[in-house]
Parts: structure tokens; C-alpha cells; sequence
């Protein structure tokens, strides 16, 4: 690293005056609104690195896995391939690994703020705490939506591309819409969820920890849950990943709720865990 | 203009500000000193609003620093060089903190010159050194072309240089009218550009005055007296109505009377001076005088257990008389 310059000038060269009242600054002045904050979040998420790799890892892992395992099963698909499923279907596996990064990355755009001490000069320059979440969870959503759908829609025309004809199933248009933009949207629901944990929590590690458990205790839980096996199975079926099977078309898993539920559930979580982080942050010191 | 009114902050039991109520003028340099956990940070926190008062008010112009609709323009803020995200670069940390505001990335640029950091404004701050961190702090602050500075502690981790520039820098901020208001534990430092001082401790005010009201005030001066007949010298002078203390090495320390009658006398008595010259002491000593009761973070270097109203400051008291 080079060291810096030497202070250049001794001369403030602002041409600003003294006026009666003090000092008045030459360059105009415009109320802030909640768009320059939105530009503001947008700079900050797209100028770190780790946001590009977490994101980088996501599309990896899902157009990755669903293209090997359509691969794979093209190449053995002669014979023993299930007619009655979908070939939307084998999006899931690289989603459902794909959303850990995404999950990742929401915690992070709030908790990294005040892991650094950041969130000081952020509200300083910004002291509207809704106005900071509004932004951040506006540029975190649209960026995790725009991404995992370009995953998600890639993953599926590869997937019926090699596997379309190896199948009875006939996908809908629903079909399509709820493995693309349905998966999508949820993905960034949660995404938004995580987000508001990160700001509840403070704290990245205990936060990323915690998301994860919320996604994957219900499952650890309906296995230790034996005797009691309605809720048990009440578990597994409101569990992340069997909710998220529920957005394809005849995945072979234990089911969900269903896609519309699903996203209702999600959407009410959001807001709940929003709400929270908007009261700690109003409330607590920063 | 940011006035305080009976301004409080107690964590748990801990009352770190207590009861502050003062104001800091535009057009002049504010010190604001205390020692080591007085509350100087916290008071500012509040200032920005980033710590909610336990009581009490902070107004910025007649405002609530929440009502502001462009913060930076009216309020540039150094707090602590370490708020920044170490993986994004300082031109792009400084970027995303003007749009917030509405301020041209023109302004960025002229910022980062102003300080001398242009020429690693596309480096990771976190390769920054302390006083780099501390250059990009005080851009931020400069941002917005404020009315209003705040600075905590600006000269932490500042080579001579930087220190040079920041003291001129502060001085033409001030004298383009703009309210600068900076916090310091050295005396010294503040003596040469503060023109304005409140001193805290504890969380309490302690003093509220101009600096040269200070100084005329705070800076003892006395006359420094040895001779090998100290016990007539001394008697001599009680004779004369003045009273001496007698100081660590053997000499004798005058307060109040100047040095040609203290001269003059023992001359009349034929006493031999082997030293008579007067003294100042030092600013630093008399803001230490002045937060002596209220020193919480006492160094003991002798490791001696003492009671604990007798600290740092009142050791000074003993040697210095
Ligand atoms: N977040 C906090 N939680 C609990 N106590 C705190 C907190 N922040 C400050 N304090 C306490 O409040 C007191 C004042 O601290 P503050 O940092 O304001 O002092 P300061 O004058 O800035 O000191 P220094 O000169 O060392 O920077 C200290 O005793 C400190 O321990
Ligand atoms: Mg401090």
C-alpha cells in the first residue's frame, strides 16, 4: 500500500460564505428521500466482494447441481426414467443447497453494519431507521430475486431441454411459474426473513446460526419425535425444504403446504421478523 | 449551533453523562475535554442521535438531529475511524454515503483530494493504516460541506503533519464561520485551537469558559526561590507576610509575588539565592487540577493501593507543592 499524499493545500478552497448566521454552504440542497437511499444500499451491497461471491456461489450451486443431475439422468434415462414425474422436478436439490448462500447473504447486508461499527455512519448520514431497512431490504430483495431467477429459470429449460422427453408429464404454465418465479420469491422471502434476524441479533455468526436452525431444526426435531407421529409429520411438512418441494410439480418428497401457502407463511414471517428488527433498531443504541 | 439541555445517559447503573447542559457557538473551535470515560464519546453519540438520552435534549439549530432531512449537509461527523466495511473501498464508502444524502460524487472526488487520500481511493480500507482511517473518517465529516463539525479525538494516530494540517484545518473551518467542535484529553492540543472550551468529568460539567479566561485563569504562575540558608530565607519571607512551600528538591515555591520584590527582599537581608526564577504551570497541569476529583481510570505506576479519592490528579497536587 503506498502512503498517502501529503495534505495538499492549507486553503479550504470551498467557496462558501460566512453569512450572518454562519457558515453557508454553495452547493444546493435537496431533501433526502427514501430513492437516495435505495442508491445508497445499492453502492454499498455491490461494491463488497463477499456479495458477489455469496451470490457467484448461489448460481454455481443451482445451475450447477441441476445440470449434473440432468446429466446424469439423461444418460441412464433409456430405460428406468419415472415417466409420471416432472423434469421441473430436479431444480430442487441445487435450490435447496443454493439457498444457503442466499440465506447468508441477508443476514449480512444488516449484521455486517454493526459487526464493523458501520451502522454508526450509515445512520448518521441517514438517522430514519425505517427509512434505512426500507432501503436495505428493497435492494436486498430485488437483487436475490433478479439472481435466483435467472438461476431458476436456467436450471429448468436446461432440465427439459435434456429431460422433457423422457417423460409423460406434461408441465403447465403454473408448473413453470412455480418453479421459476414462485421458488424465487421464496428463496427471497426467507432471504428478507434472515435479513431481519441479522438486525434483531446484531451479531453475524449467531445470526447465520440461528436462520439455519430455523430451517433445519423442524427435521432434527421429527426424528427425535417418534411416538407423537401427527406432529411429527406436521413438523416435516411445514419444514424449509419440504415447503420448497412443494413448488414443484410432482417432487417425490414428504410434500408441502402447497406453493400459495407457502408463500403466505413466508410472507407473514417476513414481515413479523421485519417489524422486529424495525422496533430493536428504533429502540436500542446503535 | 448545538445546544444540550440537562442532557443524561446512565447504562445500567453506570451514569456515564449527568446533567449536561450546554451550548457550542458557531464561528470558533470548541474543545471539549475530560478525561479517559468522562462521557466526551457518549455525549457525541447522543448529539447524532445514535444513543437514545436516558433525559434531556440535544437541539442542532433549533432541531432534533432525527428532523434534519439532509444530516451530512448540516452535521459532518467523525466518531470513530473504525466504522467503515474494511472490504469496500474508500472512494466507494465515501460514494454511498453522499448518495444517502443527495451530494454529487463530484464531491467525493474533491473530499478524498482534500485529505490526501486520492491516491488509494480505489484500495480496500481495510489495508488502511490508523491515521489513513482517520483521513477517511474526517472526508466523511467534510462531506457535505456542513455547518456543523463534530470531531472525536481527530489527531489519534496523526503523524506531525496531519496533526499540523488538521489544527489549520479546524481553525479556517471555524473561521469560515462553521461551528467545529472537537473533543481531546490534551490540554496542550486544545490550547492551540480551540478558542472555546467545555471540560467534563464523570459526566459532569466541570467548566464552560474561554480559553484565555482559562488560561488567565488555571495557569498558576509562582517563583521558584533555593538558597543554602533556606530556614532564614523561609522566615524572611513569612516575616514579609508571604508564605512559601517548600518543593521536593529543597526549594521554596512562592504563589502570588512577583520576582524582582521576592529578589529585592532577600537581597535586603543579605541572603545568597542560588536559583529565583519564575514559573508557569503548565495548561495540562491545570486541566488536571480541574478533573483531579474526577478521574475514574487511575494508572498506579508504584503499585500502591490508595484510597480511592486520591488518584492521578491529587498525586500532582502533592508534587507540585
Ligand atoms: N455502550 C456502553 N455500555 C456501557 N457503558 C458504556 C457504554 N459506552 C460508554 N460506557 C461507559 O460510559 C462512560 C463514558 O464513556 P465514553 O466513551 O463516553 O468516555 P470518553 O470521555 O469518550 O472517554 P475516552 O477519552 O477514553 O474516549 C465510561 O465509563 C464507559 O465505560
Ligand atoms: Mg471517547
Amino acid at each position: 500500500m503506498t502512503a498517502p499524499t501529503p495534505m495538499p493545500q492549507q486553503q479550504p478552497y470551498w467557496p462558501g460564505t460566512a453569512g450572518p448566521d454562519g457558515y453557508v454552504s454553495p452547493i444546493p440542497v435537496r431533501e433526502a428521500t427514501l430513492g437516495d437511499a435505495v442508491k445508497a444500499e445499492w453502492t454499498k451491497i455491490r461494491s463488497l466482494r463477499s456479495t458477489m461471491w455469496t451470490l457467484g456461489v448461489m448460481l454455481v450451486v443451482v445451475i450447477g447441481v441441476g445440470t449434473l443431475v440432468a446429466v446424469v439422468l439423461a444418460a441412464r434415462a433409456s430405460g428406468t426414467a419415472d415417466r409420471t414425474s416432472s423434469a421441473l422436478d430436479l431444480g430442487f436439490i441445487g435450490v435447496l443447497l443454493g439457498m444457503l448462500p442466499v440465506l447468508t447473504l441477508g443476514v449480512l447486508t444488516l449484521s455486517s453494519e454493526y459487526g464493523t461499527g458501520l451502522i454508526r455512519t450509515t445512520l448518521t448520514a441517514c438517522p430514519s431507521r425505517t427509512r434505512v431497512l426500507a432501503a436495505k431490504a428493497i435492494v436486498y430483495f430485488a437483487l436475490t430475486f433478479v439472481t435466483t431467477l435467472v438461476a431458476n429459470t436456467l436450471v429448468a429449460l436446461i432440465d427439459q431441454a435434456a429431460l422433457g422427453g423422457h417423460t409423460d408429464y406434461r408441465d403447465t404454465a403454473m408448473d413453470w411459474l412455480r418453479a421459476t418465479a414462485g421458488v424465487s420469491l421464496y428463496l427471497s422471502l426467507l432471504g428478507l426473513l434472515a435479513l431481519g434476524i441479522g438486525g434483531m441479533l446484531r451479531h453475524s455468526a449467531g445470526a447465520i446460526s440461528t436462520v439455519l436452525g430455523l430451517v433445519l431444526l423442524p427435521l432434527i426435531l421429527a426424528m427425535f419425535l417418534g411416538s407423537f407421529r401427527s406432529l411429527a409429520a406436521k413438523l416435516v411438512e411445514y419444514s424449509v425444504p419440504a415447503q420448497l418441494s412443494g413448488f414443484y410439480p410432482a417432487a417425490n418428497g414428504p410434500g408441502g403446504p402447497g406453493a400459495g401457502i407457502s408463500l403466505l407463511i413466508a410472507a407473514v414471517l417476513t414481515a413479523a421478523s421485519l417489524a422486529g428488527a424495525h422496533a430493536l433498531m428504533s429502540r436500542r443504541d446503535a | 449551533m448545538i445546544e444540550l439541555e440537562g442532557l443524561t445517559k446512565r447504562y445500567g447503573d453506570k451514569l456515564a453523562v449527568d446533567g449536561l447542559t450546554c451550548t457550542v457557538r458557531p464561528g470558533m473551535v470548541t474543545g471539549f475535554l475530560g478525561p479517559n470515560g468522562a462521557g466526551k464519546s457518549t455525549t457525541m453519540r447522543m448529539m447524532l442521535d445514535l444513543d437514545n438520552p436516558t433525559s434531556g435534549t440535544v437541539r442542532i439549530d433549533g432541531r432534533h438531529y432525527r428532523q434534519l432531512h439532509n444530516p451530512l449537509r448540516t452535521v459532518g461527523a467523525l466518531l470513530d475511524a473504525k466504522a467503515i466495511h474494511g472490504g469496500r473501498s474508500a472512494y466507494n464508502h465515501l460514494l454511498c454515503l453522499a448518495q444517502s444524502n443527495g451530494i454529487d460524487a463530484v464531491r467525493v472526488r474533491e473530499v478524498l483530494d482534500v485529505v490526501g487520500l486520492t491516491p488509494v481511493a480505489r484500495k480496500r480500507a481495510k489495508g488502511f493504516s490508523l491515521g489513513m482511517g482517520q483521513r477517511l473518517g474526517i472526508a466523511a465529516a467534510l462531506l457535505g460541506d456542513p455547518q456543523i463539525l463534530m470531531f472525536d479525538e481527530p489527531v489519534n494516530g496523526l503523524d506531525p503533519e496531519g496533526i499540523h494540517w488538521i489544527r489549520n484545518l479546524m481553525k479556517s473551518l471555524a473561521a469560515q464561520g462553521r461551528t467545529v467542535f472537537v473533543s481531546s484529553h490534551l490540554m496542550s492540543e486544545m490550547a492551540l485551537t480551540a478558542e472555546h472550551l467545555i471540560v467534563i468529568g464523570q459526566g459532569r460539567l466541570l467548566a464552560d469558559t474561554s480559553m484565555s479566561e482559562f488560561i488567565a485563569q488555571n495557569s498558576r504562575s509562582f517563583v521558584r526561590m533555593r538558597s543554602p540558608e533556606g530556614e532564614r530565607l523561609r522566615d524572611v519571607l513569612s516575616g514579609a507576610g508571604i508564605t512559601a512551600v517548600p518543593a521536593a528538591d529543597g526549594a521554596l515555591e512562592v504563589h502570588g509575588e512577583d520576582a524582582e520584590h521576592l529578589g529585592e527582599l532577600a537581597a535586603r537581608h543579605r541572603i545568597t539565592l542560588h536559583e529565583l526564577s519564575p514559573q508557569r504551570a503548565s495548561l495540562e497541569e491545570a486541566f488536571m487540577r480541574l478533573t483531579a476529583g474526577a478521574v475514574e481510570y487511575h494508572a498506579h505506576p508504584n503499585h500502591q493501593a490508595r484510597p480511592p479519592e486520591a488518584g492521578w490528579g491529587a498525586d500532582w497536587q502533592k508534587k507540585g507543592s
